[in-house]
């Protein structure tokens, strides 16, 4: 329970921030709320020889309305997100999810955008901005770019950023009126989800996305492409774990996290058929 | 005297914010890590990472070159501090096998977290750096995790022993010889049940914490840690490393819980111990989160066969128990006895015959040593014949309330000798039950559940209830020692009254958050006639408080709450005599109450207590041949145990399609006789109920089938938080103890004796329509759902 010992620098800006990752080059990680990373580092999982604190860009920390889109700056908070009136009713989903992420002191120090860096697959973010059909922006030493959530996610704690790359924003589609539902299975009220589903549904168009069914975010789009051709509800959950590939732990067997996928996709699109 | 017949009772019953609390709640309150303690080595402890290894060599040499590092030991290299082997105080039977064991291991390591090697440097984090470095070659063995498999001496897992069973220690108790067989060969119904108890990890807030700070000039030693025994540990700490018994002084300071784990002697205490008097230098630990799951003793672990015979109207006529006890790897301070304070529970709350065949084993098994766990071998006892009396209930398709009303030793029983020979002294099962019922409502609920539970409903309702009885406040000393166990039971009290008339009481119990302080300070208040907050309750510290046998098994009140009450009445004679003689009046024309001696009839007559610790202490003039000062001590052993009782309810909803379980609600009814302070009554129940329902549905401490232990963290080892507690309804019968003159009985335990029981009845109630006839705990939602599966695969079977 006690880290290696690491350095410490604490960023002034983004840019700083990315110079200094890349001055310091392989063992050195950003650290944003720290409440993936530091429990990694007690357990010396993780043994950063340089930490870069960008815990203090507060420009980096904000929720606007872009138009089609809100825009959320990769520092806030899940409690930002959890309270923010803008995503309530452009993004209520995701606002929603915020609210079921660990417990009050974990939502007031883990940021959306280390959540999504992060990429765990039992993370409840990076699964819901899947959903949404998320855009994130990432800054490198020559600028910015940006990487559609569907393709972010690469494989077990593995994206789509470099190195040297900083998460700076994460847009949001406006779900505009939308059905939604987030059903998150745990079995302590502050866990992760066993299995978690994030769904939305206007008209013909769907996105579900699944927490901790593989060793990345899944986006089931089997099920999306069932209720496209009209297939009911109860059917097009049968499809839940068409691209999944979930893993065995002490909470579950692969089998039954199938299971519970197909169940909670069902319940899911049923609330957000209301 | 008994408190129901002083109906002039000003503080006693009342409730009462607890004393010790402001301190705790600001922070105040200083824990064993929290002492400042300059100069201070801090020890770090490198353990086993496998669970069944033969050490071959240990490398300590380039730790010492870690900075800050002062000394690093193998198990060998200490091996000469060590006067004896780690101490086991419960040999239950002449021949059971006890493996040597040392504060580290020397030749084999026996379980995942067994200690072999340590650090002492200036930081805990050169320490902890410095065990990386130490070179460790291990030749691993295969594990042993399997309790059949440890029986059948695959592996031999201590090499000295040449097996892997402790011991057997049977109890059988027949009326007439061949009374258990013929009962089971006659009976109307009979079921067979196997259960499991899982591991269970205690988990209290705070890790375990040890201080050891040496006199270098005087000798003595003084050793803080966070343990709910002080004096035994100042005992066995004085015997296991050479040291004269009245150098060696202990303190617990504040102590954040113990369940039962910290009624122990551990390997740290003693390193600690051993290494500050041998560097002349105070020695520190902290336990952390991951050592606490591994290091620190487990509980539970115990597979049950228990079966029952009755007659064609359910009542009971025989009840027959086959144990498997796992030890873990080690015998601590008291694993063998857990199974035998069970041993005598397993006829339950029930009206039996002499016809009782009980049989314990006890194994060793590659896994952190077991021990002593909140209720210790009550739990256990009570699940099972709880769990089995619904089973005969379901077998006999009556209700499994009505089939417990038919076998109540009912109030008129009283005193009433058990089938083992035990008397219990008091208890009223119908009127518990009857009250529960009505909290619950039964009734309605019954009616709920017929019209709830249809074919393929998903959401099923389930009913559980568990009657219990507890055997606590252990226990008189002659009854321990016929149990083979090596201490007695009594409790020690002085009671002191200062010159000012401020009171001053010494206990020999250990709190470690069970609110002594402030019961303890009602006690005397009530007799004295002062209030609470002018007594001061010093405790903890073997310095202070001598003699005494601390905190565990819900003895405190019944045992170290009587001997206060009745040092008081010693006080109380001793100022009559005082006051007699100021008064100029006979010691029998002389009444207390309310802090006031007074003549009978000559009300003007009178002299408060406040006077007589004046006069007591000045001695200007006091009786002749009477000594001065106010002051008694009382040791006080008790004639029986304490024989708490009551009734638990508890309802759910179980999802189908998930296997979620929904505690919807939870009724306690509790008996504990004369309550001190119903607050700390009802704290007591909440955090036990709270505890045994973390059994029945969240917490096991799991081992992969290489002994690797798979739940080091709060977040694989699942405890409840607020979050996931269901609201609890309380309730009380108060039936005085007869056995001590408060009339008290134990309360700690019994929230966690009576709520896992409760739970998985009421879940198996729930599915009892789909087939489902057992669910093993914990009832985690897989759990529940791959039982349900099974159930309804055999019921397709049957039905093909
Ligand atoms: C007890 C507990 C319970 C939790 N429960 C949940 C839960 O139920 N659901 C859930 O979703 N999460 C849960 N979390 C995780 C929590 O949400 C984390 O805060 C979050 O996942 C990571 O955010 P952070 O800001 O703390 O990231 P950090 O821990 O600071 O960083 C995580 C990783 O991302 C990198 N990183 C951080 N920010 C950036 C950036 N802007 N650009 C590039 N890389 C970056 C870091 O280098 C590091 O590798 C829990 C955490 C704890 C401690």
């Amino acid at each position: 329970m006690i880290p290696a010992a690491f350095d410490y620098v604490r960023a002034g800006s983004a840019e700083e921030a990315i110079s200094l990752i890349g001055e310091h080059g392989e063992d050195a990680k950003f650290i944003a709320g720290g409440h993936s990373l530091l429990p990694l580092m007690k357990l010396r999982l993780a043994q950063p020889s340089v930490l870069v604190d960008i815990g203090r860009l507060s420009d980096l920390s904000y929720i606007r309305d872009a138009g089609d889109h809100i825009a959320i700056g990769a520092m806030t908070r899940h409690m930002d997100i959890e309270k923010s009136p803008v995503l309530a009713e452009h993004v209520p989903l995701l606002a929603h999810a915020a609210g079921h992420v660990g417990d009050p002191q974990v939502r007031h120090r883990g940021t959306i955008g280390g959540s999504i860096a992060h990429s765990d697959a039992a993370s409840d973010l990076p699964a819901t901005t899947l959903a949404l059909g998320a855009t994130y922006v990432a800054q490198g030493p020559n600028g910015t770019r940006e990487i559609a959530a569907a393709d972010f996610f690469q494989g077990f704690l593995t994206t789509a950023l470099a190195a040297d790359e900083m998460l700076t924003e994460i847009r949001v589609p406006k779900m505009n009126g939308a059905g939604w539902s987030f059903q998150k299975f745990n079995r302590r009220a502050q866990d992760w989800a066993i299995v978690g589903v994030a769904a939305w549904r206007r008209n013909g168009e769907s996105g579900v996305g699944l927490v901790n069914m593989g060793s990345v975010p899944i986006l089931a789009t089997s099920v999306s492409s069932a209720l496209a051709s009209g297939a009911s509800i109860a059917d097009a959950a049968e499809q839940a774990a068409a691209e999944a590939d979930p893993q065995n732990d002490l909470n579950a067997s692969p089998e039954y996290r199938v299971h519970l996928a197909k169940v909670l996709v069902r319940r899911a699109l049923e609330e957000a058929s209301k | 005297m008994t408190i129901t017949e002083s109906a002039a009772s000003t503080v006693l019953g009342k409730r009462r914010l607890r004393k010790e609390d402001p301190a705790l709640l600001t922070g105040e309150a200083k824990f064993t890590s929290d002492l400042n303690i300059p100069g201070a080595l801090h020890l770090a402890v490198l353990r086993s990472p496998y669970a069944h290894a033969r050490i071959l060599s240990v490398d300590v040499s380039a730790a010492l070159a870690v900075p800050g590092v002062v000394a690093a030991y193998s198990g060998a290299d200490l091996a000469p501090l060590w006067a004896g082997p780690m101490p086991c105080a419960w040999p239950v039977t002449d021949d059971m096998k006890n493996p040597t064991h040392y504060p580290l291991a020397v030749s084999k390591a026996a379980y995942v977290g067994d200690g072999v090697a340590c650090v002492v440097a200036t930081s805990d984090t050169a320490a902890h750096d410095a065990l990386d470095a130490i070179d460790v070659e291990y030749e691993p063995l295969p594990a042993v995790i399997d309790l059949e498999d440890a029986l059948s001496d695959r592996v031999v897992i201590h090499d000295e022993l040449g097996t892997n069973r402790s011991y057997t220690w049977d109890l059988k108790c027949e009326g007439e010889d061949g009374q258990v067989d013929r009962a089971f060969a006659d009976a109307a119904y009979t079921v067979s049940e196997h259960y499991v108890h899982q591991r269970l990890i205690p988990m209290a807030m705070e890790p375990r914490a040890v201080a050891a700070v040496p006199q270098p000039f005087g000798g003595d030693i003084t050793l803080y840690s966070s343990t709910q025994v002080p004096h035994i540990l100042k005992v066995m700490t004085a015997l296991t490393l050479g040291i004269p018994e009245h150098q060696m002084r202990v303190v617990a300071p504040a102590v954040g819980g113990g369940f039962g784990a910290k009624l122990n002697v551990y390997a740290e205490e003693l390193l600690c111990t051993a290494l500050a008097r041998k560097h002349k230098l105070p020695v520190r630990w902290t336990e952390e989160r991951t050592e606490n799951t591994q290091a620190t003793i487990h509980g539970r672990a115990q597979r049950q066969h228990i079966e029952l015979a009755a007659d064609a109207d359910g009542k009971l006529t025989a009840v027959r128990v086959r144990l498997l006890a796992d030890m873990g790897a080690y015998l601590q301070l008291v694993t063998p006895g857990i199974p035998l304070l069970g041993a005598f529970l397993y006829g339950g709350v029930y009206d039996l015959p002499v016809a009782y065949d009980f049989s314990c084993t006890s194994v060793f098994t590659t896994m952190t040593p077991t021990d002593a766990y909140r209720g210790a071998g009550r739990p256990e006892a009570t699940y099972a014949i709880e769990r089995a009396m619904d089973a005969l209930a379901d077998t006999m398709g009556i209700d499994p309330l009505e089939l417990r009303r038919r076998n109540f030793i009912r109030k008129d029983q009283f005193p009433y000798t058990a089938m083992t020979g035990l008397v219990y002294d008091s208890g009223d099962h119908d009127a518990a039950a009857t009250k529960a019922a009505e909290l619950a409502d039964y009734d309605g609920l019954r009616a709920r559940q017929a019209t709830q539970n249809v074919d393929g409903a998903t959401k099923r309702l389930g009913v559980g209830v568990c009657s219990y009885f507890e055997m606590c406040g252990l226990a008189p000393s002659r009854v321990l020692a016929s149990l083979n166990y090596s201490a007695g039971g009594w409790e020690a009290a002085t009671v002191r009254v200062l010159p000012t008339n401020k009171i001053q009481v010494v206990t020999g119990t250990a709190p470690h958050g069970q609110g002594h302080e402030t019961a303890w300070s009602m006690i005397v208040a009530e007799k004295m006639g002062v209030d609470p907050d002018d007594v001061d309750v010093l405790h903890s510290d073997t310095a202070i408080a001598p003699l005494g046998l601390d905190t565990y098994g819900s003895r405190s009140l019944p045992v170290g709450g009587v001997a206060i009450a009745m040092a008081c009445d010693k006080v109380i004679d001793k100022a009559k005599k005082i006051a007699a003689h100021q008064l100029e009046a006979n010691e029998d024309d002389l009444e207390f109450a309310g802090g006031n001696f007074t003549v009978k009839g000559t009300p003007d007559k009178a002299m408060p207590l406040a006077a007589i610790a004046f006069e007591a202490f000045t001695a200007h003039n006091l009786p002749d041949g009477l000594e001065p000062n106010l002051e008694a001590q009382v040791t006080y052993d008790p004639p029986n145990f304490s024989w708490p009782f009551g009734t638990h309810i508890c309802v759910v909803e179980v999802d189908t399609e998930t296997g979620e379980v929904d505690v919807l609600k939870y009724v306690a009814v509790d008996d504990c006789g004369n309550q001190v302070n119903p607050l700390i009554v009802e704290g007591q129940v909440h955090g036990g109920v709270i505890q045994g329902l973390a059994q029945a549905l969240f917490e096991e401490a799991v081992f992969d089938e290489d002994g690797n232990p798979k739940t080091s963290t709060l977040a694989e080892y699942l405890v409840p938080a607020a979050s996931d507690v269901p609201p609890i309804t309380l309730g009380h019968t108060i039936t005085p103890s007869p056995t001590n003159p408060l009339g008290v009985k134990g309360i700690g335990e019994a929230g966690t004796i009576g709520a896992a029981p409760a739970v998985i009845n009421a879940i198996v109630d729930a599915l009892s329509g789909l087939g489902v006839t057992d669910m093993p705990m914990p009832a985690s939602p897989q759990t529940v759902w791959t039982t349900i599966q099974s159930a309804s695969t055999a019921a397709q079977g049957a039905s093909k």
